[in-house]
């Protein structure tokens, strides 16, 4: 398990190479997949996957899991990703508070829901019938949305809830909670005031476009300045937590990302030393 | 409205930006569900253009969005895996251009190649037993992602010849129909068009028989020597191909 002050990076095609071609082993504590890229008979990517876990604690990050589904979640699904857990024994297991599959059809997206206590009885259901398949606590992540419902939570109260029903943990994205603070005039302070600080693990650090209305989190730029700022806040809150940056468009050389990195360690010292 | 009726309209937006299902979701919700629209569709359309890159350079960029496009509106996905939206998508090349039927072979080889690149592992074959076989009685088991598939177009030279950035040849009937053979070589998917007298001879072998039974069986057609040779030719060949997993005993 990854106790404190771990810093990672989510592992990309590009970089596969960085990681596994060189003596000496990349400054990460941790690197993170998508699950669902692993979820395979065999052949070269599960190959690779081995082999950097040979060399790194591995995190699994998924996005198809679909816990908000009304109709609850594929079976087939998660009798794969229990392979996957079984030959990786990951570090964490996590994927997002929303839902992307209803009745045979499949977005392949991560789609918002209401904050309603049905879908919180829906998502509880699902994510203790995943853990229950996985033999484990899992994380669940806070989405970036674009569609506000005049729900009966706040999000953060949600996932609070969800915390308590199932056990679950959290990983907190502070990029999604940018953009969904910016695109639904909530304050981001008052969101990581709320959420149950003892239950977050992991967090997860990206950057994001201006859209036509909406801020859209496209994974596909350095981490900008006011996310470092409230990454700065949510580690005062916090305390020490794994953390990792995502890039999954216009990847950079791996040696940007690890100057990257360098940024939220130096933040993490000093929300260490206000927290202190 | 339950949470079942909302993703039920969810899914008819995306999948037909219906306006009463928008309104349904909500009054203000219309940027939103534009954002979600582009991503689903996005995300369809770069699966497809990642998994068929040879049959994007052939028949071009706007051919090949406007046949995704298609494909997107008549097969929405319906697995977990992003991976299973790319199988069909030979079959709605095969309906839009019923005269070209080498893009839908293209197709057909980029499906199968993109299939056997995750597919199951094998031990690599161990050379040291082969002094022990009795190749009489020698079962053969192939690697687990041979498969075969049917062509009566040039679509493999026209894919040889994109993927090694030459030009390619213009397309063309094969005078009779021909099968290629498609696996992995280590990490490697490969493939190549069998002779009807080999893939006859894998058939058989595949489904039991001895390489004793098809020794006998080329001697009875092609003589002694002659089914001999073709014999020890083939097997020589499987080996070298890596297409060969596993050789047992019958007895």
């Amino acid at each position: 398990m990854l106790t404190q002050h771990q810093f990672g990076l989510g592992l990309r095609k590009p970089h596969y190479a960085d990681f596994l071609d060189t003596e000496e082993k990349v400054a990460v504590d941790f690197v993170e997949v998508i699950s669902e890229n692993f979820m395979v008979d065999g052949g070269r990517p599960l190959d690779v996957l081995r082999r950097v876990r040979e060399r790194h604690p591995v995190a699994l990050h998924g996005v198809s899991m679909s816990v908000g589904s009304a109709d609850g979640v594929d079976q087939d699904y998660l009798r794969r990703l229990r392979g996957l857990v079984d030959a990786i024994e990951p570090v964490f297991v996590s994927d997002h508070l929303s839902w992307s599959r209803i009745e045979g059809f499949s977005s392949h997206d991560l789609l918002p829901l209401p904050y309603t206590s049905e879908a919180l009885d829906t998502v509880a259901t699902n994510v203790l019938r995943a853990q229950d398949v996985l033999g484990r606590t899992m994380l669940i992540e806070n989405p970036s949305s674009y569609i506000a419902f005049p729900g009966e939570m706040a999000e953060w109260e949600f996932l609070g809830a969800l915390c308590s029903r199932t056990g679950c943990e959290l990983l907190l994205d502070v990029n999604n909670v940018f953009v969904s603070a910016s695109n639904h005039g909530f304050d981001a302070l008052s969101y990581l005031a709320g959420i149950p600080a003892n239950r977050v693990r992991q967090i997860h650090l990206a950057g994001h476009s201006q859209g036509q209305e909406l801020l859209i989190d496209t994974h596909d730029q350095a981490v900008p300045a006011a996310v470092w700022t409230l990454y700065a806040a949510a580690i005062g809150r916090l305390g020490p937590v794994a953390t990792m940056i995502e890039r999954d468009d216009a990847i950079p050389p791996l040696s940007d990302l690890l100057d990257e990195l360098d940024i939220a360690r130096s933040i993490a010292v000093g929300g260490r030393r206000r927290a202190a | 409205m339950s949470l079942l009726a909302f993703q039920r309209d969810f899914r008819t937006w995306l999948g037909s930006e219906a306006d009463d299902a928008a309104a349904r979701i909500g009054a203000a919700a219309k940027p939103g569900l534009s954002v979600y629209l582009n991503n689903y569709r996005g995300q369809l359309i770069d699966c497809l253009r990642e998994s068929f890159g040879v049959v994007r350079a052939w028949i071009g960029d706007d051919a090949f969005d406007g046949a995704a496009a298609v494909h997107i509106e008549q097969r929405p996905p319906h697995s977990w895996t992003l991976d299973a939206y790319a199988l069909d998508f030979p079959q709605t090349l095969e309906r839009i251009y019923p005269d070209d039927p080498e893009i839908g072979e293209l197709a057909c080889i980029e499906r199968d190649l993109g299939m056997i690149f995750v597919g199951s592992d094998t031990d690599p074959l161990d050379q040291a037993q082969f002094a022990d076989v009795d190749w009489e009685e020698a079962i053969l088991s192939f690697v687990p992602t041979l498969r075969f598939l049917p062509v009566s177009t040039n679509a493999a030279a026209i894919w040889s010849s994109l993927t090694a950035d030459e030009r390619p040849p213009a397309a063309a009937g094969l005078n009779k129909p021909a099968t290629l053979a498609l696996w992995r070589d280590g990490f490697a998917p490969t493939f190549r068009t069998l002779d009807e007298g080999e893939y006859d001879a894998l058939n058989r072998l595949r489904r039991g028989a001895t390489f004793g039974a098809l020794c006998a069986e080329l001697v009875d057609i092609a003589g002694e020597t002659e089914g001999a040779t073709l014999a020890g030719g083939m097997l020589a060949r499987w080996l070298a191909d890596g297409m060969i997993a596993r050789i047992g005993s019958g007895s």
